[in-house]
């Protein structure tokens, strides 16, 4: 009984030495001397100024860019990458019905006539989506022409240029990463000053 | 659904059943203490271990002394836990200075889920704890509670095979064993691969970045609420950054998913970026889920001296498996009729379906798949909010916690939990021919089978009594934040998420009050060693027995017979139990869906 209570203490203190410092640490720095881009969130620069990562979404609102996922991360806008989170909606919750029936009205009055993939009227899991489907860019495409002055062959290879598909031709769904089209857009052609 | 989707769904099989006999092989000579090709590195570090903590390794123990040993090495490390969330301001490793967690209910809540590989949260992880407490405290504990139940599956199985002992092994040489043989290499060589992926993995500060896009919100006043000047137009401040989290992920993520506890370093889990960023890293996190329970089978089978048998309990868990991915798969990828002209066709170029919660990269059918798995083990990580789930793609979790996630299942929970139901099994039919049960040369007698019973009716009474206080006080409705039966499944959800020892949730359901978070404490507790308990007893009980070699009037447990039994008393043990309770909350839900009621 009291054996078993100094090895319970003992044991607690070694394990975590063990388990919880050394072994973080000796992964920390193997990854930062085998992937040190990954390690560090893949950070993208622009001009000298870090203006993102590849791999976590922002909010684009402006007409002349590709618009990301809606996000419930965060307040506004969300895309908050301190605070990561879903809608938690559930399928029977009238304010989901209401939010995407709003955002049906206003994604049909930019491109009517075509069916709102569904990619575009939800909240993403992360409220980080760094992607939306190929069939969410090619929805966009009519209203990223107008605004840029960029013939729709020119929008649709930057999307082309940024769409990853399944890993293997097996796993995962296709996607496009939308801050690296909204980047390709911008050194294309500046939108005209307003 | 499509034929992509289904060819996911069977290569992730196809890859279980392939890691089942090497990985049930490798752990047979571990916990037999026989030579592998890592002891020369490993063999070292486990003298050490011992001498510094007085293990004396050739000692063995009754059940009884292996359960106190293994109940003061939960309690000491919880209170470990406790104690450094309570003061990690003053511990390194805090680049953005969190104060110590608070209240005290949040951290006995965290402390109880994370010691009892719950991992139930209650807090959100950026914006909580610092990298010391991640790392030290949570991460360490990913470790120590999956090894706990490695090492008591083991002594349940020794408990089966050895016959006229007093002795089930000794719980600190089962442990430290799993720990350095069975989780540690994995999880060094699997973080680096995620880290390959883009889960991150380092101990800077967040990142501040400058938008592409600055953006127009809504000021919130001191009072919380959006702010409005004097003609009641709202006052819109301008975002120019984005705050990026960073942090030691990739070391925790795999012990996450390896030692089935599901506690996500971010909010979001799995579905953030950081913690799964791509296709690939989704199928390793799935596999690192299943790979220990799977290999349990095995290791049953081996050390049981009847192969055929694990490969019966094997059988039915991926029988189980099937069914629930199924139901899920075909649930989500209907989508919503609700939501009227919103194309949800799965296509070459979207996957279609109920993408509420659900990100790009996976679709519907790794979100369907993971959720599936997840809960079949006691994981409780995800890449998709279950919340958000059609209300029969959400019963599928549901329903496989339910079960007491025995399909695959939990590090070592997963297995002894199914021997439960197989005792149960055996004692069925031997009922049904009237003779005394055995199962495996051992008669099954009155304790063993009222032990098994305890452990049937604990689960569920636990979770029924705290959901139906909840449902009745405010201090338990409050809590809701989808209204209608889906409130409800909320509330039940969390409190069979915590005995099950899964923690996933069903997000929505605001949790950090006191109510919440000192009955999901207790849930998660008593779910923990009112089941470890009773179960060592078993297998002290059986250990001590004789031999009986089989007769022509034996129930074989090695034929697909037992494996449709034995998939009939866990349906009808687990599901029958609950039936009430899910007709009211997502059955109730999917009926008045479909006659286009909403809440």
């Amino acid at each position: 009984m009291k054996q078993n209570l100094k090895i319970a203490i003992l044991m607690t203190i070694v394990t975590t030495v063990l388990l919880g410092l050394i072994y973080p640490l000796v992964v920390t720095g193997l990854a930062q001397l085998l992937f040190r881009d990954k390690a560090n969130g893949q950070l993208v620069s622009r001009n000298g100024q870090v203006i993102g990562s590849r791999i976590i979404g922002q909010a684009f609102v402006g007409p002349g860019y590709l618009h990301s996922r809606l996000s419930a991360a965060g307040a506004g806008n969300g895309y908050d990458a301190a605070n990561s989170g879903g809608s938690n909606l559930g399928p029977t919750n009238q304010h989901l019905i209401d939010r995407v029936k709003a955002d049906i009205a206003r994604l049909q009055a930019e491109n009517p006539g075509q069916p709102v993939p569904v990619d575009l009227v939800t909240t993403s899991a992360s409220g980080l989506d760094p992607d939306v489907s190929p069939a969410g860019a090619e929805f966009q495409v009519p209203r990223i022409t107008r605004e840029r002055g960029l013939s729709e062959s020119q929008v649709r290879q930057i999307i082309q240029q940024h769409t990853e598909q399944r890993t293997w031709g097996l796993l995962g769904e296709p996607r496009v990463n939308v801050l690296e089209v909204n980047l390709a857009l911008d050194q294309a052609k500046a939108m005209a000053a307003k | 659904m499509t034929a992509n989707g289904w060819l996911q769904i069977v290569i992730f099989l196809a890859l279980i059943l392939a890691v089942t006999k090497p990985m049930g092989v490798f752990m047979t000579r571990v916990f037999n203490r026989e030579r592998t090709f890592m002891d020369p590195v490993l063999r070292p570090i486990e003298r050490l271990i011992y001498r510094l903590t007085g293990v004396d390794e050739n000692h063995d123990m009754r059940w009884t002394e292996y359960a106190f040993a293994m109940l003061l090495f939960s309690a000491v490390s919880m209170l470990l836990l406790y104690l450094m969330q309570r003061v990690q301001g003053h511990l390194p490793f805090n680049p953005q200075k969190f104060a110590g967690v608070t209240p005290e209910h949040l951290a006995f809540n965290t402390a109880a889920s994370f010691t009892t590989n719950t991992n139930w949260q209650a807090y959100s992880g950026e914006s909580t704890m610092s990298y010391f407490t991640q790392m030290a405290g949570l991460a360490f504990h990913n470790f120590a509670s999956a090894a706990t139940g490695i090492a008591l599956a083991i002594a349940f199985i020794r408990g089966i095979a050895r016959r006229q002992m007093q002795t089930i092994g000794n719980f600190w040489v089962d442990m430290v064993r799993s720990c350095l043989w069975v989780l540690l290499p994995f999880c060094i060589v699997g973080a680096l691969v995620l880290v390959s992926q883009g889960v991150v993995q380092n101990l800077r500060p967040y990142d501040t970045v400058k938008l592409l896009e600055p953006q127009q919100v809504q000021h919130v006043g001191a009072d919380g609420k959006p702010a409005v000047d004097a003609k009641g137009k709202p006052v819109m401040d301008t975002v120019t950054t984005q705050t990026i989290a960073q942090g030691p992920v990739a070391s925790q993520e795999i012990i996450k998913e390896f030692g089935t506890n599901g506690g996500g370093f971010f909010n979001a889990n799995s579905a953030h970026p950081f913690e799964n960023p791509t296709p690939f890293s989704n199928l390793l996190e799935m596999f690192a889920i299943f790979t220990i329970g799977a290999g349990l089978t095995y290791t049953l089978g081996r050390m049981a001296g009847s192969q055929r048998h694990g490969w019966a309990v094997w059988a039915a868990m991926a029988i189980l498996f099937l069914v629930g991915v199924t139901v899920a798969y075909w649930a989500e990828a209907r989508g919503n009729p609700l939501l009227a002209g919103v194309n949800q066709q799965a296509t070459a170029t979207q996957p279609g379906g109920n993408m509420e919660g659900k990100e790009v990269r996976f679709g519907i059918t790794n979100s369907a798949l993971f959720a599936t798995v997840t809960t079949d083990a006691s994981c409780g990580a995800i890449n998709g909010w279950h919340d958000s789930f059609m209300p029969l793609g959400g019963m599928v979790p549901l329903v496989n916690i339910m079960l007491s996630e025995v399909i695959f299942g939990g590090v070592g929970s997963g297995l002894y939990g199914i021997l439960i139901y197989v005792v149960l099994t055996v004692f069925i039919a031997g009922l049904m021919v009237g003779r005394t049960p055995e199962y495996l040369g051992k008669k099954i007698e009155a304790y063993d089978v009222k032990m098994a019973m305890l452990v049937a009716l604990v689960f569920p009474l636990v979770i029924l009594i705290f959901t139906g206080i909840s449902s009745i006080n405010g201090f338990g409705t409050s809590a809701i934040s989808n209204p209608g039966p889906h409130g409800f499944s909320q509330m039940l959800y969390a409190f069979v998420s915590g005995a099950g020892n899964n923690g996933s949730a069903f997000g929505g359901l605001s949790a950090n009050t006191l109510w919440y978070n000192t009955t999901m404490g207790f849930d998660m507790l008593i779910g923990r060693f009112l089941m470890m308990i009773p179960m060592l007893a078993i297998a002290g009980n059986l250990a001590q027995k004789k031999y009986v070699p089989p007769s022509l009037g034996t129930f074989p447990v090695t034929t697909p017979l037992f494996t449709v039994l034995l998939i009939g008393v866990i349906l009808i043990v687990g599901a029958l139990t609950f039936f009430p309770a899910l007709s009211l909350g997502p059955i109730l839900e999917h009926l008045l869906l479909a006659a286009g009621k909403t809440f």
